[in-house]
């Protein structure tokens, strides 16, 4: 699961890191600094991940007001 | 600081794993004329009596994932939401802050410092309203001085919700002009609930309660709730 700062919210950790990029030579626009949760899930089933997924970026992972989320499915 | 007369009205400081501004926090409003025991996170209810309740400064949970996040759902906090659901005082300082917004008891969310320094200092504040249960030992208009400490108080609302919360007179205390520490939208320090019973700032009036701290200033905030919550135990009898 990735979460993201929304667009429009002030990301100082992205200016920050887009500054120090640019200080090494770095040709970078706008960097932006989210996280990043990997859990481990013991089912096959993709639908169901997903749903369960959501629900934990929904009510833990993010707070919609300020951050969104984007899920990745990986099958081990 | 003055202690008031009348009953003692029990106003619980909730302690969770990280919290460190407990004790302060229960110093402060028992010299204030409350009885503050300290409840832990996993109560699952309020101290027979409770006539309000505050939510310490800290760092709950190492504040982890978002200052707050994983706080909120402490056993406590259940009780803490319907206590405030019935009409009940609560107070959020600085983590307690972060803990009801995350909660949805507070509108708004606290992100890192611009600066994403950490502030630790005092700070003036402007009192915007004195009709509330927080603020009415304050003089209209007040300058308070509080000292902030704190890596994550950057208040923040979409321009909607400040324009609301302003109509609405939510946005009870401010920085003083060119006071802001952190970015906070719209100079915001601490929002009150549509109701007008629960209440979150960043700065610390726990700190400010004795000149050997350097300010009193505190005491007004701390007083204000203590008062209120006494006023509720004689409304209730």
């Amino acid at each position: 699961m990735l979460v993201r700062p929304k667009p429009g919210i002030l990301d100082p950790q992205g200016q920050a890191v887009e500054s120090s990029l640019r200080h090494l030579g770095f040709a970078v626009g706008e960097a932006r600094v989210g996280k990043l949760v990997d859990v481990e899930l013991d089912t096959d089933d993709r639908d169901e991940a997903l749903v369960q997924l959501q629900q934990m970026c929904e009510q833990l992972l993010t707070n919609p007001l300020i951050e969104s989320y984007a899920i990745e499915l990986e099958q081990t | 600081m003055t202690d008031a007369v009348g009953p003692r009205p029990v106003v619980p400081v909730i302690v969770f794993p990280g919290s460190n501004d407990d004790r302060d926090a229960q110093l402060a409003l028992e010299r204030l004329g409350a009885d503050s025991p300290r409840v832990w996170h996993t109560d699952e209810t309020l101290p027979a009596g409770t006539a309000g309740v505050v939510l310490p400064g800290g760092f709950s949970y190492g504040d982890y994932l978002r200052c707050g996040a994983i706080a909120r759902f402490s056993p406590v906090l259940n009780a803490v939401a319907d206590f405030a659901a019935g009409g009940g005082l609560v107070l959020g300082i600085c983590n307690g802050f972060q803990i009801l917004t995350e909660a949805g008891l507070l509108p708004g969310a606290l992100r890192p410092n611009q600066t994403l320094s950490f502030v630790c200092r005092d700070v003036a504040l402007t009192v915007e309203r004195t009709d509330t249960p927080f603020t009415s030992r304050c003089e209209p208009g007040a300058d308070l001085t509080v000292p902030v400490k704190h890596g994550d108080g950057c208040w923040f609302a979409d321009d909607e919700l400040v324009a609301q919360l302003e109509a609405n007179g939510q946005l009870v205390l401010r920085y003083a002009a060119g006071a802001n520490p952190n970015g906070a939208v719209a100079d915001v320090a601490g929002v009150l609930n549509d109701e007008g019973n629960v209440f979150g700032l960043m700065p610390h009036p726990e700190h400010a309660v004795d000149p050997l701290l350097g300010s009193t200033d505190g005491a007004l905030i701390l007083g204000s709730l203590v008062d209120a919550a006494r006023l509720s135990l004689v409304l209730a009898v």
